[in-house]
């Protein structure tokens, strides 16, 4: 008997379908959210607030996971350098990668999982309760009331809690330098002095923008287009998740190869 | 002016809802649309406003073709529209008095004050007089419910579209709701489209009835035409008796 190859062609037919679908559907949202952007009045008033949500509430998980960043950097730079290269260059792996990577990485997928998912269950909450339908029908463009604050929020606060996570995470390695590694403070800043450049800065609030671009719009995405109740509810959220971490990742090296 | 939907078709995948749906609803009165669970009542009420846009056919507001409008003329026709929704709808991250609100801060011109006062107007005429300030979390459904239509007459709507307004609700809110819909299209002329599979309430509330099965208008007429309907599928629904429609069927 021949194997059928119905069922595997299929499968793929049907997943380009759904992907071609999924992708029809983000396009069409960026075409309203672009139209949307000329409704300030409808986005305006609630900028403020999802900065604020967005953005402060999500500066103590950052800084808990920049903090430990930092120490484990300058012990695990220590650990290498022993022996081989000079303990200043503690400080210098310490503000690089911090600055450069880790900062903006590790942040960029925590609030992935608190604002993307956050984001997602609200959204797709308001979905399945007939919310948005709600909004439409009393004249709102829910795209303008309900995505760009958030888009925007976004967009604007991730690279401010990125460049506050990152001064956090060389501050902790330098405490970590000091106390621990038994290193002058001096040697430290010798060794984040050698090889620091404004540019890496910047590079880190560009990638931070974008990463808050990415969570924030994948959120509203699956949000928007949740179907089915509780369980569509659970499934967009954890959809938006994993979607937002891929695009942080690709996202990440592509920045690299083009900016660096 | 009217609501007209003319030959729409509707399908979601491979399920085709409304198979060449044809209707008019006349200015200032109230048609019932019935029909069993699932036959895209609410399909049909979702055109009107464009929640849902017709594969096939057109659908026309106050002389306007709804599928042709733009975003902002869109908007326009439905700050004429008040929708009433199922299970209300309500955004539950806001007061009720918030909610009901809502509507009235997309009219250009109305002052806080004028807003505040039009809150307390609708939510007494729904008896939720000191409700403002709680949430929909707190409310019952019927209270809900209630504060859903005084969302959706807060605008003084030319039209209202009651998505089952009273499923699930006691018999004395019922009335309650029943008697609000009447005094709609009594004192302020209201045009309105209701979804029920109440009987009782579409035969009260109602100057016309339509029947949808199958896709399609089965039947309309006045409450007494539909009760001397010899049409199988009317009576087998009306009178609760399913092998009459599997016979018709």
């Amino acid at each position: 008997m021949g194997v059928s190859m119905a069922g595997p062609v299929q499968a793929v037919g049907r997943t380009a379908v759904s992907v071609g679908a999924a992708v029809g559907r983000a396009a069409l949202m960026g075409a309203g959210a672009v139209r949307a952007l000329k409704r300030v009045g409808m986005w305006a008033p609630h900028l403020l607030g999802q900065m604020a949500r967005i953005g402060v509430d999500s500066v103590p998980i950052a800084l808990f996971i920049a903090t430990f960043t930092g120490v484990v950097l300058a012990l695990q730079a220590s650990y290498t350098f022993t022996g081989a290269i000079p303990l200043y260059f503690v400080g210098a792996l310490v503000g690089k990668t911090m600055v450069l990577e880790l900062g903006p990485v590790l942040t960029g997928l925590a609030l992935s999982g608190r604002v993307g998912a956050n984001i997602a269950a609200e959204l797709g909450t308001m979905r399945v309760t007939e919310q948005v339908d709600a909004l439409e029908t009393l004249a709102y463009d829910p795209v303008a009331y309900l995505v760009i604050p958030r888009v925007l929020a976004g967009t604007l606060m991730f690279p401010a809690v990125v460049v506050l996570a990152n001064a956090v995470g060389v501050g902790a390695g330098w405490l970590t330098s000091m106390y621990l590694l038994d290193m002058s403070s001096h040697e430290f800043v010798k060794g984040l002095r050698l090889f620091f450049e404004t540019w890496d800065v910047w590079f880190a609030v560009i990638k931070a923008a974008t990463f808050g671009l990415t969570v924030t719009a994948v959120g509203c995405f699956f949000g928007f287009n949740t179907t089915g109740g509780a369980e569509g509810v659970g499934r967009s959220t954890t959809q938006a998740v994993v979607a937002s971490s891929m695009i942080i990742l690709v996202l990440d090296a592509f920045w690299a190869a083009v900016l660096l | 002016m009217s609501i007209q939907l003319k030959d729409v078709h509707k399908a979601f995948g491979a399920k085709q809802v409304l198979t060449g749906f044809t209707l008019e609803i006349h200015e200032g009165e109230t048609l019932s649309i019935i029909g069993g669970s699932g036959t895209g009542k609410s399909v049909t009420l979702k055109h009107i406003v464009r929640l849902l846009r017709p594969d096939r056919g057109e659908v026309w507001v106050d002389g306007q073709d709804v599928g042709a409008l733009t975003d902002e003329a869109l908007y326009e026709l439905r700050r004429d529209v008040g929708y009433v929704f199922q299970f209300a709808a309500l955004f539950d991250s806001m007061t009720i008095a918030d909610n009901v609100a809502m509507g009235l801060r997309r009219i250009r011109g109305m002052s806080g004050g004028e807003i505040r006062d039009r809150v307390e107007e609708c939510l007494h005429l729904v008896d939720l007089d000191g409700y403002g300030m709680r949430y929909p979390a707190e409310l019952s459904g019927g209270q809900r419910k209630r504060a859903g239509f005084a969302r959706a007459i807060a605008t003084r709507p030319k039209y209202l579209l009651y998505d089952e307004p009273t499923t699930g609700l006691d018999p004395v809110t019922t009335a309650v709701i029943g008697n609000l819909m009447m005094r709609m299209r009594q004192e302020l002329g209201v045009t309105g489209v209701v979804i029920t599979h109440d009987m009782n309430s579409a035969f009260t509330i109602s100057d016309r009835i339509a029947m949808l099965y199958e896709g399609q208008v089965r039947f309309q007429g006045t409450p007494e035409e539909v009760k001397a309907s010899h049409d199988p599928v009317v009576r087998g629904f009306i009178e609760g008796r399913p092998e009459l429609m599997e016979v018709a069927g």
